[in-house]
């Protein structure tokens, strides 16, 4: 294909495998396994990483001479959404040493959640952060948990000092249709900067 | 350390790291072979194991990681080892901005409605 140098996009043939992976982050106890577990039967993935990478301090590893990788579990769910089309959801460890990780998960990735508690929204900042920082659409779910205040989103949005264009749904992650509807707003949030993208000057 | 034994004490090399936590694995054959897995004597069980049940159907390398009890890094290096083998095949995802038009996340966004 002569062309194909300057055409990077490419339209994989109806019988290949397309896999994509869409993540969901946020702060401790938000309600990311929840999330996953309602769209998806959930299983326990597991990693090792280098403690250098992970970034445990020296004195942590004192003692436990030649262990040098240390085990972080994720969650993994996978939606099959027809023949030869899977969407994998992974649910990211949600404490800051486990960022080079997220680098690992991030990459490819077609969008994300960040789930937000709104009595601790700051918890997702980082998230929030990290999504920004390398394009990746992603969707503000706030997880109304039971007596929590049900700020409208739009205050949220302003707390988060969110792009106009960045979506923010309210969730109740225990709820299936409620999940669906957070993953089906990255997804279309994905699609309309793909044809952003795309038509760059039609305005 | 038991995964450690069963890769020989590699962690990752540059070829390995690679293959993405998504990428899909198909053991290469016929129907009904196994591309001659079973006569490559360098091959653990845990090498079988995958080109066993990535024989009538393409898996994930994170799935093998989950269903295999795993760390993904170990899944890695072993199917590193039977891509050198040629034993399976690779299909490592094709990153969201290549896809070619909107249709592949219109399929997901109805097949998300419909599930
Ligand atoms: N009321 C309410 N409770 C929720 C909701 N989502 C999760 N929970 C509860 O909040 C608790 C924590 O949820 P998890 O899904 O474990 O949170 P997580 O983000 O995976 O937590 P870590 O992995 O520990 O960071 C659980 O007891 C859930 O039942 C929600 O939308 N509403
Ligand atoms: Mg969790």
């Amino acid at each position: 294909m002569a062309f194909a140098r300057s055409d990077r996009r490419r339209k994989p043939s109806a019988d290949e495998p397309v896999a994509l992976k869409l993540l969901v982050a946020g702060g401790f106890g938000v309600g990311k396994t929840t999330l996953v577990g309602a769209v998806s039967e959930i299983r326990p993935l597991r990693t090792e990483e280098s403690l250098s990478e992970a970034g445990r301090p020296v004195d942590d590893i004192a003692g436990v001479e030649g262990k040098r990788t240390t085990t972080v579990a994720m969650d993994f769910g996978r939606i099959t959404l027809r023949d030869n089309l899977v969407l994998y959801l992974f649910g990211t460890p949600g404490q800051d040493r486990f960022w080079f990780l997220w680098d690992e998960l991030a990459q490819g990735a077609l969008g994300a959640v960040v789930l937000a508690d709104t009595r601790r929204l700051e918890d997702c900042f980082a998230a929030v952060d990290y999504f920004e920082r390398r394009g990746i659409p992603f969707t503000v779910a706030v997880n109304c948990f039971d007596g929590a205040e049900r700020h409208a989103p739009d205050i949220v949005r302003d707390a988060l000092d969110l792009d106009a264009s960045v979506p923010v749904v309210l969730c109740d992650a225990r709820e299936r249709d409620s999940a669906k509807d957070v993953l089906i707003s990255v997804v279309e949030h994905a699609a309309q900067r793909a044809a952003g993208r795309r038509e760059p000057a039609t305005t | 350390m038991r995964p450690y034994a069963m890769t020989r004490g590699r962690t990752s090399s540059a070829a390995e790291m690679k293959i993405d936590l998504i990428a899909l694995v198909i053991t290469e054959a016929e129907p009904g072979d196994d591309g001659g897995a079973q006569d490559d004597h360098s091959l653990s069980p845990e090498h079988l194991d995958i080109v066993e049940r990535c024989q009538h159907q393409a898996v994930s390398v994170a799935e093998l990681a989950s269903d295999l009890d795993l760390p993904v890094g170990v899944v890695r290096v072993l199917v590193g080892d039977l891509l050198e083998g040629a034993h399976v095949q690779l299909h490592q995802p094709v990153p969201p901005a290549e896809l070619v038009d909107e249709s592949i996340l219109r399929e997901v966004i109805n097949g998300l409605r419909a599930l």
